[in-house]
């Protein structure tokens, strides 16, 4: 570890805490409705919309009707994303004449896409036409990115209104996000990509003759759109089959630095969002600052773990951290850090191979996305995910002190604390239960790349990351099989969906109950008592739950590696 | 049912202006402002495309600097269900995904770092050079990559050593504004460099 590398992990942080607060007032101003610096170009787009659409801006939904909306949206990007996959070698943009993509491989991935999973079974530059990628890719990475803060807003709401049936209208706020904050924001990002060196063609693959008279044939396409949108709405799959340690989608350190920013920026401010519409931004700090503590420890681990490197590799006399599978221009640090921020924000770009990472380096990658990706986490199943910990943490103040637990003014109460916990509790029945089903079954074993404890990590790891809709992989791991394709989907759909309809039961339950003024005995959940309390829950819920699959794999093997012993 | 004709009609919608509207727009304006690297930021000499100055090549001969190790692999020609190795296949990218208990990765490491210990016995084997990158395309090698190899381009090339030294001196790249990323030499623009100085 070097002083240069923490100052670059500081100045990262330093930068997101910067930018909650703007980006969080103007986010809760686009969600109000309120009339915004774009609302001169963006507002007749918008209307118009509307006006076809036959969506009424006046009527607001019930929680049901909400949810329900949001569900046929998802039915109608499916139907979509899959029917161009099996037809993209008859649809236009497609030079390298990719044929159709096969039907279980095309299920995986588009449920893959709708849930802001983005896990791939496939190398994007040999599989997928120009026209997937943009019309099919690029579009789920806006949709399913609003959906999710969508989803987070009408959370908020059910926190901030008092004895309401409705929390919003999920048309308008899809429409409002994707317009006024994503959008805008990837125009200029886009161009920032293209300028570091990022391609933006619809050009076919280059073939280039190499000094020493070899043929090279260069993928290139119109990456930089996409990525601009992959890393700001926590999507992560690559256009490219190495994602972010590609060249091409990921040029410079400097285009490492703001990829890494974008992955946490809209979910950390979404946490300012919170405390303005429920009237105290210092619930919003206490919130990320739970997710700043269980961040802080990530990376040291991990930094810490790469930079000893591995002993095979000492004992060969070579020094200088674990540098397999990592790329010279991001270096130790630039890799950990980015791997920890892709985990914890359920993005799942990489930038470096997880599955090369040491043993405790990449343990730390799993953890994030067991503990429920509430670490900033995906844009908008972030601040939800983390507000039902929130909920359960308060329940337990409650137990203790003997008194009805009480959030910002609602009342926590039976249905609350159901709801949170089936939430929780069906995140690893999946990816504990997944991975037990595929150690005893050879031909998923036959899967697995490294043998040893290794292997069994890249499973786990598959289920782990497909259930928290992250989309990081132990890449080794031969996923484009019957068997991975059809129970990797299964994992990413009750991610998402048992994760979003027990958070929408809890908004419009939320919704129609009375705020309640604070009072004398009202705990208090802006201060460093409460940040505490629900790390703890975080990490005790979360470490009896996964610490024994994580004995039989990582853990086991970091004594290995420490003994020097290979599989 | 009155939520059917906004699913469909917001959803074709919003579709079509982040699908096709967005992304064909940015291809014509990045193409506008930024030409050179829209298309790739491809590399001419001669009036031919040698390469891409953000993607790795193989280079296997002596008198070149050598990229690191690359684990990209291509379809076998002989039977498309399997892959045979093919390192810098730009056309599908990867790491070698070997983890820290890897046999197969100590073997490979060990073979590559007794290689270079014959080549160049004074100083020790930089990391860079017997380790994958992630997507086996890395462009760079680090300066103590290079310097490494130094002598063997010397000897093949003829040249004097700090001849050599200087160009590589010229062609290191530091972090970002002194604080991002790591230093790091491209190596086919080393490689150029070399040619066009031999040519002088």
């Amino acid at each position: 570890m070097t002083a240069i590398g923490w100052i670059q992990i500081f100045l990262f942080c330093a930068i997101i805490v910067a930018l909650v607060k703007p980006l969080g007032w103007y986010m809760t101003r686009v969600f109000n409705g309120e009339r915004t610096f774009l609302s001169p170009i963006l507002r007749p787009v918008e209307a118009g919309l509307y006006w076809i659409g036959g969506v009424d801006e006046r009527r607001e939904q019930h929680w049901l009707t909400y949810t329900v909306a949001m569900l046929f949206f998802h039915v109608g990007g499916f139907l979509i994303l899959y029917t161009l996959m099996r037809l993209q070698a008859v649809l236009p943009f497609n030079p390298q004449e990719q044929s159709a993509v096969a039907p279980d491989l095309s299920f995986n991935t588009a449920i893959s896409f709708i849930t802001n999973t983005n896990w791939q079974n496939y190398g994007g530059e040999s599989t997928m036409s120009y026209l997937v990628q943009m019309l099919g890719l690029t579009h789920q990475n806006f949709l399913s990115a609003a959906t999710g803060i969508s989803l987070a807003v009408a959370l908020i709401r059910g926190f901030s209104r008092s004895s309401m049936r409705t929390i919003g209208n999920f048309w308008i706020d899809v429409t409002r996000t994707t317009l006024y904050v994503l959008l805008p924001i990837c125009v200029v990002y886009t161009l920032f990509l293209v300028w570091q060196g990022m391609p933006q063609t619809l050009g076919a693959y280059v073939d280039a003759t190499t000094l020493e008279g070899a043929k090279q044939t260069i993928a290139v396409g119109p990456v930089a759109s996409q990525v601009a949108i992959k890393m700001l709405g926590t999507n992560g799959g690559g256009f490219f089959n190495a994602n972010a340690a590609h060249p091409f989608e990921n040029p410079t350190a400097l285009s490492n630095f703001v990829q890494m920013l974008s992955i946490f920026l809209i979910g950390a401010a979404l946490t300012n969002v919170f405390g303005r519409m429920v009237g105290n931004q210092r619930q919003g700090w206490a919130i990320l600052g739970v997710m700043g503590v269980l961040f802080i420890a990530g990376i040291a681990v991990t930094y810490w773990a790469e930079a000893n490197g591995t002993t095979a590799l000492s004992s060969l006399g070579l020094t200088g951290g674990n540098m397999e599978g990592k790329e010279i221009r991001f270096g130790i640090v630039a890799s950990s850090l980015f791997a920890v921020v892709t985990t914890a924000a359920s993005c799942g770009a990489v930038n470096a191979m997880h599955d090369s990472f040491t043993a405790l380096g990449g343990m730390i990658p799993l953890i994030n996305m067991q503990l429920g990706e509430i670490i900033i986490g995906g844009v908008g199943a972030g601040l939800y995910g983390m507000l039902l910990f929130v909920v359960l943490a308060i329940f337990v103040a409650g137990l203790m002190v003997g008194r009805t637990p009480e959030y910002v003014g609602k009342k926590i109460e039976a249905r609350e604390v159901k709801m949170a916990m089936l939430a929780i509790l069906v995140l690893p029945l999946m990816y504990l239960g997944w991975t037990a089903v595929a150690v005893v079954l050879p031909s998923a074993v036959a899967s697995m790349a490294n043998a040893g404890p290794h292997g069994f990590t890249e499973v786990l790891y598959a289920f782990t990351s497909a259930t928290g809709n992250n989309g990081s992989a132990f890449a080794g791991l031969t996923g484009n099989t019957f068997f991975y394709n059809l129970t990797l989907a299964t994992s990413m759909f009750v991610g998402r969906f048992f994760m979003i309809v027990p958070a929408m039961v809890l908004a419009g339950s939320l919704a129609g109950k009375k705020l309640h003024p604070a009072s004398a005995g009202t705990f208090p959940t802006t201060g460093g008592l409460f940040v505490g309390l629900v790390v703890g829950v975080i990490l005790i819920i979360g470490g009896l739950t996964f610490f024994p699959a994580l004995a039989l794999g990582p853990i086991v093997e970091h004594l290995a590696m420490t003994a020097n012993t290979l599989f | 049912m009155r939520e059917i004709r906004p699913a469909i009609i917001v959803l074709v919608l919003l579709t079509l202006i982040t699908g096709l509207a967005y992304p064909l727009a940015m291809t014509a304006i990045a193409g506008v402002i930024f030409p050179k690297q829209a298309q790739g930021s491809l590399i001419e000499r001669d009036g031919k495309v040698v390469g891409s100055a953000l993607i790795g090549q193989e280079f296997k001969d002596d008198k070149y600097f050598h990229g690191r190790p690359s684990a990209t692999l291509a379809p076998d020609p002989a039977d498309s269900t399997k892959t045979v190795p093919a390192p810098y296949n730009a056309a599908n990218s990867g790491g070698s995904n070997l983890g820290p208990t890897s046999k197969a990765l100590n073997d490979r490491v060990k073979e590559d770092v007794d290689k270079l210990k014959a080549e160049n016995p004074s100083v020790p084997v930089p990391i860079d050079l017997v380790t994958t990158s992630g997507s086996g395309l890395d462009p760079d090698i680090s300066p103590e990559g290079a310097l490494f190899q130094v002598p063997r381009v010397a000897k093949a090339r003829n040249m004097p050593e700090n001849r050599v030294r200087a160009l590589v001196t010229e062609n290191t790249t530091g972090r970002f504004a002194g604080l991002l990323g790591e230093p790091r030499v491209n190596v086919l623009a080393l490689n150029l460099a070399l040619d066009a100085a031999a040519t002088k």
